[in-house]
C-alpha cells in the first residue's frame, strides 16, 4: 500500500509550483483580479504550452492522457498560487463534460481546442434556484433553440463556447452554444472572489448544438461534476496550505510582549488546527481522485466526503489565518483575504457541505450496506 | 498511489480472519457489560493465552523472541481484523505493545530471557509507571526516587493513572536515579516486581465508574540493580522508545471500532422516532450522521497516509500527533451525536431498557478521556506547533 505521490507525480507537482511561483505570484493575482475578466492571454498560452489544459484528456484529442491523481496534484498547486482565470471552468468542467458526453467529431473540434489551449469553455448549469443537482434544471429547449436564464456561470465572458444543461422533451440534455451566438447575453455578477468571475447568462431563442441527451447526458454531467469537484478540493487544499505557510511565517516574525506571537500557545494551537484541517483535506482530495481513477464503486461517496470536509475546512483555516494576523489580517493589503474570498467561493461551488452531507446520508444512512464486513483502513480498498 | 494489499498481505489477512472467525468468544460484548472487573480480566487473560498458543501474540516482535516478525502492514491488518471481528483486547496489552518492544530494544540477554516469554503468554501482566501527581503532561518532572544501595535500588515515590495497576505482576517504572539531576537527565527505567514489600496499589475510580487505573505507592521498595533497563541515567530515552512504539498502529483498530459503532447507530436511527418520523429521516440527524461518517472516513485516509510515511521513514514521527488530535475529538463529537439520536435512552446504563447493554452511555463518558490520555490535546498541539510547524517552543 502506498498512499502518496509517485516520484513522477511529485516532479509534476514541483514543476507546477515552480512555474506558478515565477509566472503568477500574488502581485500578479492582484493585477488580474482587478481586470474585467481575470483572464491573462499570455499566461494562458504558457499554461497550454505545458500541456496542462489537456492534462486528463486522451491524446487522440490533443490531451496529455494523465490520471486524476496527477490532475489533483496540479490543481493543488494552482490553488496554492491562487491562479486566477478560467482553468477549472475550461478544463475540469467543460473539458470533462465534453470528454464524457460529446461525439467523436465534437471532441475533435471542441475538446481538441481546449487541450491545445486554443479555446476556453464553461458550463451553465445553475438557475435561479442555485441548486447543484442536475434534477433542478428547468430551462427548456425547444428543438435546438434555448430560451431562459442561467446563473453563477464561471468565466462566461472569456469562454469561446458554453455547455448548457436544459430540458429537451423533459429529458436532461447538454447543448453547446458558441460565444457569438445571437440572443446570448452575458452579465457580470460582482462577487466576493474577484479572481474568478461569475456571470448571469440569458438565452433568447439561441440556436444550439446538441451534445447529449437523457441518461447519457446525466451520467456525463455527474462525471464532469465529480471530476471538477475533486479538482476543486485539491485546489482548496493548496489554498489551505498557503494560508498555513503565510500564517506560520507571520507568527514566527510578529513580536508582542518581547517575543514571537507563535510562542504563545493560544496562537500556536490555532496553527496546529490549521495543519490538521489541511492534511485531512489533502487525504480526502487524493483519495477521491484515486477512487475516480480506479473506478472504485464508492467514488461518488469519496467525492462528497472530500467536498463536505474541505468546504468547512478551508473557511475555518481562513478564519484562523485572519485571527492570527490580527489587525493586519483585516486589511486589503494583506493577502489572507484573497484566499478567504476564494474559500467562500469554493465552499459554495459544486455543492456546499450541507449538500454533500445529504448526498453522503443517502449513501450511508438510507442504503446502508449490510455491515458484516466494516471497512478497515486497508480492507476498503483491497481488490481480491 | 496504490491502496491494494499484496498477495502475501491478503493471505495473512485471510488466515487471521478465519482463525478469528473460529475463535473469537461470542459472549464478549455481553461480558463486558456484566462481569466484575477481576472476572473480566481473567477472561481476557485466557483469551490472550489462546491467541498466544495460535501464534498471534506479539506479532510485531522478532521471531527469535517468540513473535512473528510481522511487517508494519501486517500489524495494521492484525489490529483491524481484531476490531472487525469484535475480538476482546489482549490482557497484557501494555506488555505486548510497549514494554516488550522496549525490553527487546534495550534489554540484556538475561532480561529478555526472563521477561519476554511470560509477556506473550500473559502469565505475567505489566503496567507502566510513568505519570506522577506532578509529572503529567510535564513527564520529565518525574520525582519518584531510586537510590542505589549496594546491588539494589531503594524506590520511594508515587505514580498515578496507572492502567492495569491492580492486575499487574510487574511495573516498568520511570524513576529519578540521580537526585541532583533535573528534567530529562538522571532518570532510570526500572523493572519492578509488584509483589515486592512496600508496593501499594490503590484503585482509582474513574468518571465512568470503573477502576481501570490505579495509584501506586512505593515505600522503601528494594529492586535489584540488574532490573534497570538500558543505561542508568538514560531512562528518558528508554521511555521515549516506548512512547514511540505507542499507537503507531492503534489508529487502524480505532477506526474500525468507530465504523462498527457508526453502522450500529445507523441501524438504530431507522428504529428511533424523532419529530414524527424516524431519526434516519430527520434532516438534522441526517446531517449529523453524515458528518460523523465523513470524519471517520477521513481518519481512515489520514491513517493510510501515516502508515505510508512510517513505511518510508522507518519510524513514527510527530505527525502522529495530528492523528491523535483528529480521532479523539472526532470520537467526542460522534458520541454526542449518538447521544442526541438515542435521546433519553442514552442515560440508561443497564437493565432491559438500556440500549446495547448501556454501551452508548459508557462510550459517551469514556470519550472524555481520549483527549487527555496518552498526551492531552494541548500537548499534541504543542508538538505539532513546535516539531511540525517549527514555531518556537511554548513551554
Amino acid at each position: 500500500m502506498q498512499f502518496g505521490l509517485t516520484e513522477t507525480q511529485t516532479t509534476l507537482k514541483n514543476t507546477v509550483r515552480k512555474f506558478l511561483g515565477a509566472e503568477c505570484p500574488l502581485a500578479e493575482v492582484r493585477k488580474q483580479m482587478e481586470t474585467e475578466t481575470a483572464f491573462d492571454a499570455p499566461l494562458w498560452h504558457k499554461i497550454a504550452e505545458q500541456g496542462w489544459t489537456g492534462i486528463i484528456f486522451p491524446d487522440e484529442y490533443g490531451g496529455f492522457g494523465m490520471g486524476m491523481v496527477e490532475m489533483a496534484a496540479t490543481l493543488e498547486e494552482m490553488g496554492r498560487a491562487l491562479l486566477p482565470g478560467p482553468f477549472s471552468s475550461t478544463v475540469l468542467l467543460a473539458g470533462s463534460l465534453l470528454d464524457a458526453a460529446a461525439s467523436d467529431s465534437q471532441k475533435q473540434k471542441y475538446l481538441g481546442a481546449i487541450s491545445r489551449g486554443e479555446a476556453k469553455g464553461t458550463v451553465a448549469l445553475l438557475e435561479d434556484s442555485a441548486s447543484w443537482s442536475p434534477d433542478a434544471v428547468q430551462m427548456k429547449a425547444s428543438g435546438l433553440t434555448l430560451t431562459g436564464r442561467k446563473m453563477f456561470v464561471p468565466d462566461a465572458a472569456v469562454a469561446d463556447f458554453i455547455l448548457v444543461a436544459a430540458r429537451l422533451d423533459g429529458d436532461l440534455a447538454i447543448f453547446l452554444v458558441p460565444k457569438n451566438a445571437r440572443g446570448l447575453r452575458i452579465t457580470n455578477l460582482p462577487a466576493m472572489d474577484a479572481t474568478r468571475k461569475l456571470y448571469e447568462v440569458t438565452f433568447d431563442n439561441v440556436a444550439a448544438e446538441l451534445v447529449a441527451q437523457g441518461s447519457h447526458a446525466r451520467k456525463a454531467l455527474d462525471r464532469a461534476l465529480d471530476i471538477a469537484t475533486v479538482g476543486l478540493v485539491a485546489e482548496m487544499t493548496g489554498g489551505m496550505q498557503r494560508l498555513l505557510e503565510i500564517t506560520v511565517e507571520y507568527a514566527k516574525t510578529r513580536k508582542q510582549f518581547g517575543r514571537a506571537i507563535g510562542e504563545f500557545q493560544a496562537v500556536q494551537h490555532q496553527c496546529a488546527d490549521m495543519l490538521v484541517y489541511t492534511e485531512s483535506s489533502r487525504s480526502a482530495a487524493y483519495y477521491a481522485a484515486y477512487a475516480i481513477q480506479e473506478g472504485i464503486p464508492e467514488a461518488r461517496l469519496a467525492v462528497s466526503v472530500a467536498k463536505a470536509y474541505a468546504s468547512d475546512a478551508y473557511r475555518e483555516v481562513g478564519n484562523r489565518a485572519i485571527q492570527v494576523h490580527g489587525g493586519m489580517g483585516f486589511t486589503w493589503e494583506n493577502d489572507v483575504h484573497l484566499f478567504y474570498r476564494r474559500a467562500k467561493a469554493s465552499e459554495v461551488a459544486y455543492g456546499d457541505a450541507n449538500f454533500h452531507r445529504e448526498r453522503v446520508a443517502r449513501l450511508v444512512v438510507d442504503a446502508p450496506q449490510k455491515q458484516e464486513n466494516p471497512q478497515g483502513v486497508l480492507a476498503a480498498n483491497a481488490r481480491e | 498511489m496504490d491502496l491494494n494489499l499484496t498477495p502475501t498481505e491478503l493471505a495473512f489477512r485471510d488466515q487471521l480472519r478465519s482463525w478469528l472467525d473460529a475463535n473469537v468468544p461470542a459472549d464478549w460484548e455481553k461480558r463486558r457489560a456484566e462481569d466484575e472487573m477481576a472476572a473480566r480480566f481473567e477472561f481476557l487473560r485466557d483469551w490472550q493465552k489462546k491467541v498466544f498458543q495460535a501464534g498471534w501474540a506479539g506479532i510485531a516482535w522478532p521471531k527469535e523472541f517468540g513473535g512473528r516478525g510481522a511487517s508494519l502492514m501486517e500489524q495494521v491488518i492484525f489490529t483491524e481484523e481484531m476490531a472487525r471481528a469484535g475480538a476482546p483486547p489482549l490482557a497484557n496489552v501494555l506488555g505486548l505493545m510497549l514494554i516488550g518492544p522496549t525490553i527487546i530494544a534495550f534489554g540484556t540477554d538475561a532480561q529478555k530471557k526472563r521477561f519476554l516469554p511470560s509477556i506473550l503468554s500473559a502469565d505475567e501482566i505489566w503496567c507502566q509507571g510513568f505519570s506522577e501527581p506532578n509529572a503529567g503532561s510535564d513527564l520529565a518532572n518525574v520525582r519518584t526516587e531510586a537510590k542505589l544501595d549496594g546491588d539494589h535500588y531503594i524506590v520511594n515515590g508515587q505514580k498515578v493513572w496507572t492502567s492495569y495497576g491492580w492486575a499487574a505482576d510487574w511495573c516498568a517504572l520511570l524513576t529519578r536515579s540521580d537526585p541532583n539531576s533535573a528534567k530529562h537527565k538522571g532518570l532510570s527505567y526500572i523493572l519492578v516486581d509488584m509483589k515486592s514489600p512496600g508496593v501499594e496499589v490503590r484503585p482509582l475510580r474513574q468518571l465512568t465508574g470503573e477502576s481501570e487505573f490505579c495509584e501506586l505507592f512505593f515505600r522503601d521498595v528494594r529492586v535489584p540493580a540488574a532490573n534497570v533497563l538500558g543505561q542508568v541515567g538514560d531512562g528518558w530515552n528508554v521511555a521515549l522508545g516506548t512512547l514511540m512504539h505507542e499507537r503507531a498502529t492503534l489508529g487502524a483498530g480505532m477506526q474500525v471500532t468507530f465504523k462498527r459503532q457508526f453502522d450500529r447507530l445507523v441501524e438504530l436511527s431507522h428504529a428511533t422516532k424523532r419529530n414524527g418520523h424516524t431519526a434516519a429521516e430527520d434532516p438534522v440527524m441526517r446531517q449529523k450522521l453524515a458528518q460523523s461518517f465523513i470524519e471517520i472516513e477521513i481518519m481512515r485516509l489520514n491513517q493510510m497516509r501515516a502508515i505510508t510515511r512510517i513505511n518510508q521513514k522507518g519510524v513514527p514521527g510527530p505527525e502522529g500527533s495530528i492523528q491523535k488530535i483528529f480521532w479523539t475529538e472526532l470520537n467526542q463529537r460522534f458520541q454526542q451525536i449518538a447521544a442526541e439520536l438515542l435521546g433519553p435512552y442514552v442515560q440508561l446504563t443497564k437493565g432491559s431498557h438500556a440500549i446495547d447493554e448501556g454501551g452508548w452511555a459508557y462510550s459517551f463518558l469514556r470519550a472524555r478521556g481520549n483527549t487527555i490520555e496518552a498526551g492531552t490535546s494541548e500537548i499534541q498541539r504543542n508538538i505539532v506547533g513546535h516539531f511540525v510547524l517549527g514555531l518556537p517552543k511554548s513551554y
